[in-house]
């Protein structure tokens, strides 16, 4: 099963959604425009009542976050360069990149983690109980657990009180997309450096910005996880970069850790579902 | 217009760090960047503006009147002027009076110095046969009534001969004429002069000159964008100016994609402008009535109108306005209460209320909104002048500085204040936000919107519309009975607004159709600043703002979609004048009516009349080959070739005549406090600018190589961060921003870091003169030393948004800042000024008094004992 | 819940029905993630503003529910704004509702060490009280030199670039009338 991935360029579980299933949708960050403001970060915040993190001056140029992680579902990073001679400060909103093979999903043992009809990958607040097997599952780090007081609903009890412990990232906004409205951060963005929209449609506007860039001469414009044939078979949320993805912090050639994991959890889910047939012969015999 | 921004083929950013404090009007610049436009950010910093732009400029703090001097030099010296447009509509070819003298010739000074008085007699600067008036500025400057004059101007009419000033030379040849006297003052300005003096190349000096000349002309137009970067500086409406010279010049006023913006800091910075919260006007920038300068009513309205242009209505627009504020008891009779109202003196600006309170003169201040103790310049002045007051009310969201200073000041702190000895009664009273009222914000492009009500405050928050109008009221009983003259006029206010709601909140829509005014006898709303009378018949509270509740109607709170409009949006909101979105806009269009270009079309004479995108900016008949007659008057006298109608002469000005403190031309003079020499004149600094030598809390640091100047030897300016905003109230207190940027920081150059041994992340202290403060360092390529007079210099940044309370807390910037200030407009010079850092935290306590004490009295003597030194003639204010 | 259905909805059982085998899709939905919507669409009733921070003049969209604000986003009809914001304008809720909002009239008597409580409408005639004795003590009538002044020069208001027109006209008009004319704002800053 795992010759599988190469072959199949739609996220995994999506295509189970049927008639509920809609278009897949995504990111397009194009760091060409990005001037830096961070609003996407406060946007994110303000919508999904992520808790303020830590007054922490770190002293790496203007970004105070440092990091994705469970209280920072948009962060925007600074580079500064000497390039061709001059000052350069490159700039770059990151989010979780939504894989379409994502790892994190592939290791949630309770369901938390799933894929939505969007094709998007959100972790279910109700259902997450803290186990953390995503947290190194996932290329980028994005996954993480919250270490602060409950903000939102109470977690589940066996968590104890003193912290959240659940694991939390960017959903995409699932809730705005099912009222029809787009996501925080790309609405709030005040370039359009955030675009969002149907993946196909964003992966040719990323196609036709980036020959319009290198045609003006930018020479090291490229584009990140916009190419379904790469480890991960393309992001949801992809990107344009000025330079190398090292350079922002990015992995340059993200793999999919959970390569084999699917046929080990068919296989497992094959037998669960014997145990269950046959339990339900008995329980429910007339 | 921000949108219009678009529509440009070269933007110039300078005085203003765009992106960071106005992210979201930045679109309109990234959009004409993607379409093509040269972005030019010219700043002593890399900013995310400079990150954003084509082209960066980096140059010296308080260097840009020598660069955009220069920009005037190159374009006059390779004759690349819009040559129509700068002799029709500006005015280039007028001749001056024979008695002025350039500041080339007197080393830095203009004719009509008086260096007793440490003032201009601006006289010397008028055109020749004839008296003008500015339309904005000192606009009675050089008025003198004379005892029993009441009514006839010398030359009413103006001295206009057929819409033109009686001398003028045509070819712009005469040595005497605006286009030569230009030439000549800036004749210095080279490249070369340029280049040492802002510490930038030649070759980025002449490539700056060469985009906005290729981007200017009949087919192309530049714009320039600038902020407090500008504004805040000694000499600081001299920058905005040299900018309108070079704009001129290059034909890039009154068209799509052209113009000078100002990006204002506060929602409402615009309106609190026209209808000011300001000492030395009154709503739509008419004189408040002064001390000494008139004698009477009619005087008062001669020296504040001109004969010629649209302020030739000025006494319709006062009597509408005394009118709104006193009804029925401002009559023709009792010269409309003219002899009632309150005078000012030449300053009753901030700093000399600062000034006045430190000496116990004032007794009781109400702070709406504001934190001076963090926000102005030489904070701990501030605190101290708060500290001497009987009462203090303070009014905001959250506890501020303003308000906390008796008790957490840093002033506590060393111990020269004790809380127990301050006898100011401090009432804190919790303001409303904007969505728990009605109200319009005047934006940065003259556009009034109104925003609606959300919610209710909650507890004891109210609106200052609330609080103004039940002190009002509570005041108005406590004196009904009064016999006293000094409160007839507060009697005879007008202070009747129906109310709403459970708090009886007053009806923010009532007091908006009052500031739009109406016919007295019908009621009738008016819908245009023309329908104003001057007998008494009209009401208006601001006369630039009328017509925004024409027919009844709340036009500030249209919202039609921008997507059902064209790009100028005409019916989203309103904007001043006459809903006009892009002023003067008859120079789109060439003298005879055609648009200068098909690309650049905007307003056009269709040969009855004038049409276009936008509200034209002219009387709508008045024909492009009209011609004044003699003895015309106001709008009347203007001819139908001269697109700057509220001009007293119609055309816009090289050469300022008429209005300005400190000079008809803008000049290059080094900040008050300054490590070089002004390498053009003799003079230094702006001779005019006011000081506070003698008053002991404002103590200055030596400059220009003086004994004393080694010890505050580097350039500082402050500025704002995009996650703050100004003092912090607003923003210190929000989480989610506080967490952006939790603290005061510094930014040094790698080069000044490894010279004064700073470690990045670790701390430095930083010192004036007046005060020493702590701050993160910083350390980034993005701050540069420059090369300046052949000496290397270093900048260092100082955001300025914190203090000792709310969420995030630190030092503020501005307690290292002087009060020296611009003569026009009073604005101090936070861009600009010296310093000396060193690493570490700075001293605690009594220690920290010491240090700067310290230094400054080194400081002192190494000055006193330096026979350089001469003292300066300045204005001892 | 009924046994029948609690089995139904056994995890396994759904990714098996729902075509889910891996369990990565509909089938491990949880009821929370069925049911979602976003809680702007709960709003009673939503208000259009203006962005109280910088005087770009961004459109913003107010949604309230019980008699609070909800949430705060830009307008999309703004021809200047287009639905856009900056982080400032983004936190405008997080402004409204600060948790150092003060909510509560707070007063410091002369040489007092604390904030003391005050009722809102004694204040208010405290305050009026003040104006009309220091005006009363401190009136010129003519300067030292023979001039009309008609003013006192012993109270001073700050503050305005924040405020609305409304709010600005009031004031100017008040002070005018009381003969204070130290009335300023941020403009000089």
């Amino acid at each position: 099963m795992s010759s599988l991935l190469q072959l199949n360029t739609d996220p995994d579980g999506w295509g189970a959604y049927g008639e509920k299933q809609r278009e897949r949708v995504g990111f397009f960050t194009d760091t060409s425009i990005c001037i830096g403001c961070k609003a996407c970060e406060v946007a994110c915040k303000e919508w999904n009542l992520v808790p303020e993190d830590g007054l922490e001056f770190t002293g790496e140029s203007y970004d105070n976050t440092s990091e994705l992680s469970a209280n920072t579902w948009r962060h925007v990073a600074f580079v500064e360069q000497q390039h061709d001679g001059g000052m350069r400060w490159l700039m770059e909103s990151d989010v979780c990149k939504h894989c379409t093979h994502a790892a994190c999903l592939d290791v949630c043992p309770t369901g938390a983690l799933f894929r939505t009809e969007y094709g998007t990958v959100v972790v279910q607040e109700d259902v997450c109980n803290g186990c953390g097997y995503c947290v190194p599952a996932c290329p980028f780090g994005v996954l993480d657990k919250r270490h602060l007081p409950a903000t939102t609903d109470p977690p589940p009890a066996f968590l104890g009180k003193k912290e959240d412990g659940r694991v939390w990232k960017c959903t995409l906004c699932y809730d705005r997309l099912k009222g029809g409205h787009e996501p925080a951060c790309a609405k709030a963005c005040p370039t359009k450096s955030i675009q969002f929209g149907p993946l196909d449609e964003l992966r040719e506007r990323a196609d036709e910005r980036l020959a319009k860039l290198q045609a003006g001469g930018v020479r090291d414009a490229q584009l990140y996880g916009r190419d379904p044939g790469d480890g991960v078979g393309g992001f949801g949320a992809f990107f344009l970069l000025l330079d190398d993805p090292e350079v922002y912090g990015l992995p340059p050639d993200p793999v999919v850790s959970t390569k084999r994991l699917p046929s080990m959890w068919a296989n497992m889910a094959i037998a669960a579902g014997a145990v269950v047939a046959g339990i339900a012969a008995t329980v429910l015999r007339p | 217009m921000q949108q219009d921004l678009a529509n440009s083929d070269c933007i110039v950013i300078m005085g203003s760090n765009f992106a960071e404090n106005h992210p979201v009007g930045f679109q309109w610049v990234m959009e004409a960047r993607e379409r093509g436009a040269e972005i030019i950010h010219i700043d002593p910093r890399f900013t995310r503006t400079s990150a954003m732009a084509t082209k960066w400029v980096g140059i010296r703090a308080g260097s840009d009147i020598a660069f955009l001097g220069g920009v005037v030099n190159y374009i006059l010296q390779n004759d690349l002027w819009f040559d129509e447009y700068v002799r029709h509509y500006t005015n280039a070819p007028v001749i001056i009076n024979d008695g002025f003298v350039d500041a080339e010739e007197l080393d830095g000074l203009f004719a009509g110095w008086d260096p007793e008085q440490g003032e201009y007699e601006a006289t010397k600067w008028m055109y020749e046969g004839m008296e003008v008036h500015g339309s904005a500025g000192q606009r009675e400057q050089g008025f003198k009534p004379t005892k029993g004059e009441a009514s006839g101007h010398g030359g009413h009419g103006g001295g206009l001969h057929h819409g033109e000033p009686p001398s003028e030379d045509p070819d712009l040849s005469h040595p005497r004429c605006v286009f030569q006297i230009l030439k000549r003052h800036y004749q210095r300005y080279t490249p070369e002069l340029v280049a040492e003096t802002c510490g930038c190349s030649v070759e980025d000096f002449i490539s700056v000159c060469e985009s906005l000349v290729r981007n200017s002309g009949r087919e192309r137009t530049s714009a320039f964008a600038y902020a407090v970067g500008w504004t805040q500086h000694t000499v600081g409406v001299q920058y905005i100016r040299t900018a309108a010279i070079v704009q001129q010049l290059l034909g890039n006023i009154g068209r799509p994609g052209g113009g000078i913006m100002a990006l204002r800091g506060h929602a409402s910075i615009q309106g609190s402008t026209d209808i000011p919260t300001l000492y030395n006007i009154l709503p739509g920038y008419i004189p408040m009535p002064h001390t000494e300068k008139y004698g009477n009513y009619k005087t008062y309205v001669r020296a504040s109108s001109a004969p010629t242009g649209w302020w030739g209505h000025m006494d319709a627009y006062f009597v509408s306005l005394m009118k709104a504020y006193f009804g029925e008891n401002a009559t023709e009779e009792n010269d409309w209460l003219f002899e009632k109202l309150p005078r000012i003196d030449d300053d009753n600006s901030a700093y000399w209320t600062l000034e006045q309170m430190l000496e116990g003169n004032v007794k009781g201040y109400i702070i709406a909104g504001e934190n001076p103790a963090v926000g102005n310049a030489n904070g701990k002045a501030h605190r101290l002048a708060l500290a001497k007051l009987d009462w203090l009310v303070v009014r905001d969201l959250v506890e501020i500085e303003s308000a906390s200073f008796w008790y957490d000041s840093p002033e506590i702190e060393t111990g020269e204040l004790t809380t127990e000895k301050i006898p100011t009664e401090v009432f804190f009273m919790p303001g409303a936000a904007h969505t728990e009222k009605d109200g319009s914000f005047t934006n940065t492009q003259r556009l009034l919107q109104w925003h609606w009500q959300a919610t209710e405050p909650k507890g004891d928050c109210r609106s200052e519309l609330w609080f103004y109008f039940h002190l009002g009221r509570r005041i108005k009983q406590r004196l009904a009975d009064s016999k006293e003259p000094r409160d007839e006029l507060v009697k005879a206010l007008r202070w009747e607004y129906p109310t709403h709601s459970q708090i009886q909140e007053p009806d923010a829509e009532a007091v908006l159709a009052e500031v739009n005014g109406f016919e007295i006898a019908t009621r009738k709303f008016l819908s245009s600043y023309k329908e104003l009378k001057p007998d008494g018949t009209t009401s208006c509270g601001c006369w630039i703002y009328c017509g925004v509740f024409a027919d009844g109607i709340n036009q500030a709170a249209r919202k039609k979609p921008h997507w059902e409009q064209t790009y100028v949006a005409p019916e989203w909101a309103w904007a001043w004048p006459a809903n006009r979105r892009i002023l003067y806009n008859r120079a789109s269009a060439d003298p005879d009516g055609n648009p200068w270009s098909e690309r650049k079309k905007y307003v056009w004479w269709n040969g009855q009349k004038w049409e276009g995108e936008d509200v034209p900016d002219f009387d709508e008949e008045k024909s492009p080959d009209y011609t004044p007659p003699d003895g015309a008057e106001a709008e009347d006298a203007i001819a139908g070739d001269h697109p700057f109608i509220m001009q007293a002469d119609g055309r816009s000005w090289l050469f300022v005549p008429q209005g300005l403190e400190d000079g008809p031309l803008p000049t290059h003079y080094e900040p008050h406090e300054s490590p070089f020499d002004n390498p053009l004149y003799a003079q230094r600094a702006n001779p005019r600018r006011q000081q506070h030598t003698d008053a002991g809390w404002d103590p200055y640091n030596p400059v220009d190589g003086e004994g004393g100047a080694d010890l505050y030897p580097h350039v500082f300016t402050t500025y704002r961060l995009t996650e703050h905003h100004t003092a912090g109230g607003m923003t210190r207190s929000v989480p989610y921003l506080a967490e952006l940027q939790p603290a005061m920081f510094c930014e040094v150059s790698p080069e000044l870091a490894a010279e004064e041994g700073l470690e990045h992340g670790g701390w430095a202290t930083i010192y004036t003169t007046r005060a020493a403060i702590e701050a993160r360092v910083l350390v980034t390529r993005r701050m540069k030393p420059l090369v300046v007079n052949g000496r290397t210099t270093h900048q260092i940044g100082l955001p300025y948004h914190w203090g000792s309370q709310l969420l995030t807390r630190g030092d503020s910037a501005n307690d290292l800042m002087h009060a020296a200030l611009d003569p026009n407009v009073h604005i101090m010079e936070t861009k600009a000024a010296t310093c000396g850092i060193r690493p570490g935290r700075r001293p605690r306590g009594k220690a920290l008094v010491d240090f700067v004490a310290e230094l400054r009295e080194q400081a002192q003597s190494r000055r006193a004992q330096d026979p350089r030194v001469e003292p300066e003639k300045v204005r001892k204010t | 819940m009924a046994l029948g259905d609690k089995i139904a909805s056994w995890p396994v059982l759904r990714q098996l029905r729902e075509g889910d085998p891996l369990g990565l899709g509909p089938s491990v939905q949880s009821p929370r993630s069925r049911t979602l919507k976003p809680r702007i669409d709960d709003a009673e009733h939503v208000v259009q503003s203006i962005c109280p921070y910088c005087a770009v003049g961004c459109g913003q969209l107010v949604y309230v529910k019980d008699g609070d604000v909800t949430h705060i986003e830009g307008d999309p009809a703004s021809p200047i704004s287009r639905g856009r914001l900056c982080p400032k304008g983004q936190a405008s809720k997080s402004y409204v509702q600060s948790p150092l909002r003060e909510y509560k009239v707070k007063y410091r008597r002369p040489y007092g060490t604390t904030w003391e409580e005050l009722d809102l409408d004694t204040a208010m005639d405290m305050i009026a009280d003040r104006i009309v004795e220091t005006r009363a003590a401190t009136w010129q009538d003519e300067t030292d030199g023979g001039c009309p002044a008609n003013r006192t020069l012993a109270i001073g208001n700050l503050g305005g670039a924040t405020l609305d027109n409304e709010e600005n006209y009031l004031i100017k008009k008040l002070m005018t009338g009381l003969g204070i004319v130290q009335v300023e704002n941020q403009a000089r800053i």
